[in-house]
């Protein structure tokens, strides 16, 4: 803990994101440094962090399992003041607006958006990976020409984002962000680098496994999804609480893209494959009888 | 381990379990807005209304990096939508803002520092034949572990949505946060407000529970 490295930049203030970068070893409570807790609040240890979420999954173990996390997750600190506390109300509209969705088409994706490594006069430094698979809904139906966007942080683990004071370099040759249409078969592809795992400020000493975000549409726009897709055999996971609030070890699995070898590219790539399952809504599943 | 194999996945595990949510994090910011995402149509049109509005956590702060999308019929009704919401300049790559004629029911829009965001669009038209006309809201934030589902409805149609059975739950207050309010001639306030005090309703699309179906006929849709 005595390692010299530099200070951070000045943080904006209170509206500073608990995902603002951690900050120098000696900085415990006192300042906005620590999340915007209250000075005689320290950040909750790891261990602490641990315990919440042991409690979290042994108590999930005894309920049906949830295929999402629940928003009231208290090891993942930012979910406090930002989850509503009644019951969402269910509706069972069959001609509900949200079972139709917006549609995307070649006018909203160029070709070059796929591959992360091209976007700037030279390639980024990192392992280069290509992530691939294919979008579906529960029945195993592909979702067609459809909207996959994709943003992560650089092989260092930092993002090309300025409010990541996180003190690793930038990449000049890195923005982090693509997207893509999804084919007849509901295949996305990417080719990127491998993100790098990165401190966070949600308690003491916390890093988030590395990761790469996804946002994805259905057909409906109930069938909406953002997740993040890990890397097997991170040994970060045990200690994240943004993986951990999906309390069921199943769904939790879902999560993890499997190394192919038969998707690497000789000399070239590491493949990853990642198939994604998006809801479906009750009244799609009558739709024409084709529950 | 995956099998390595390129041909679709066996039917045998249906239905396949969804994949969870993740929180959208601090940092989709060169990833997800896109320059005029907001725009649904350009301004002076003669019939667009601007809607806006804050975003508020459940200690009244506001939320400085929601991010917000709406999906709506068009005037006649039409929830089809078209292409077009992101469209790129080929050149550059850069987003080029709407044709400017096709309507694509869509938008998407990051909160300001101060938790403000606005949205220029055409009034929804009801979607079937005496349907109370609304905006789909999503919410997607920091914090939020699953994304949030809303809708706004305009005040001309107050009186038709408390009529509507399927809010017929709700005391009037809580009605009222899926009301925006009349500001101006054209201009609409909404705020949403996550957490506690005059919190929004949200809103759920409840989903089959798991249950066995018939095995997918390959290519068929």
């Amino acid at each position: 803990m005595t390692a010299q490295r530099p200070s951070p930049p000045a943080e904006p203030g209170s509206a500073a994101p608990y995902e603002q970068r951690v900050p120098p070893p000696d900085a415990r409570g006192g300042t906005a440094r620590n999340g915007g807790a209250p000075p005689h609040f320290p950040a909750p240890s790891q261990a602490d962090i641990d315990e919440a979420i042991g409690a979290a999954h042994a108590q999930a173990a005894h309920a049906a399992p949830l295929d999402h996390p629940p928003r009231d997750f208290p090891p993942y600190r930012s979910s406090a003041l930002r989850h509503p506390l009644a019951s969402p109300l269910p509706l069972r509209d069959p001609e509900a607006v949200e079972l139709t969705g917006p549609v995307f088409g070649v006018t909203d994706v160029t070709a070059l958006d796929s591959d992360l490594t091209r976007r700037h006069h030279a390639e980024p430094l990192g392992e280069r990976i290509t992530v691939t698979g294919r979008v579906l809904d529960r029945r195993g139906h592909p979702v067609r020409g459809q909207l996959v966007e994709v943003w992560q942080a650089n092989a260092s683990g930092r993002y090309a984002h300025q409010l990541d004071q996180h003190p690793a370099p930038l990449d000049p040759h890195f923005t982090g962000s693509g997207r893509c249409l999804t084919d007849d078969e509901g295949r996305y592809a990417f080719t990127t680098i491998k993100p790098g795992a990165y401190p966070w400020r949600n308690h003491t000493n916390a890093w988030r496994p590395a990761h790469i975000h996804f946002s994805l549409f259905g057909d409906a726009f109930a069938q909406r999804l953002v997740t993040q897709m890990y890397f097997p055999g991170d040994p970060l996971f045990p200690y994240d609480p943004i993986l951990g609030s999906v309390t069921d070890r199943a769904a939790r699995e879902r999560l993890v893209a499997d190394y192919d070898h038969e998707l690497s590219v000789p000399e070239w790539s590491l493949g990853y494959r990642w198939d994604i399952v998006l809801d479906d809504p009750a009244a799609t599943w009558c739709e024409e009888g084709r529950a | 381990m995956t099998e390595p194999t390129r041909a679709a996945p066996a039917p045998a595990a249906m239905p396949l379990g969804p994949t969870p949510s993740q929180t959208v994090g601090p940092f989709y910011g060169y990833a997800l807005p896109f320059a005029g995402g907001g725009d649904l149509v350009p301004a002076g049109h003669p019939e667009a209304l601007t809607l806006h509005g804050y975003v508020f956590d459940g200690a009244g702060e506001p939320v400085p990096d929601a991010l917000l999308e709406f999906w709506q019929a068009d005037p006649a009704g039409s929830a089809t939508g078209a292409p077009g919401s992101l469209r790129r300049d080929p050149v550059t790559g850069e987003a080029a803002g709407r044709d400017g004629v096709r309507f694509t029911g869509f938008a998407r829009i990051p909160t300001d520092a101060d938790g403000h965001w606005m949205i220029r669009t055409l009034a929804p038209g009801p979607h079937r034949p005496a349907a109370v006309p609304y905006l789909a809201l999503l919410v997607f934030a920091r914090g939020l572990l699953h994304h949030l589902y809303t809708r706004v409805h305009l005040p001309e149609h107050a009186e038709a949505l408390a009529a509507d059975p399927a809010f017929a739950a709700l005391p009037p207050e809580r009605l009222g946060t899926l009301l925006a309010v009349r500001e101006a001639e054209r201009r609409y306030r909404f705020d949403l407000r996550l957490q506690g005090e005059k919190e929004t309703v949200f809103l759920d699309f409840p989903l089959e529970p798991h249950q066995p179906v018939a095995a997918p006929v390959p290519g068929a849709r």
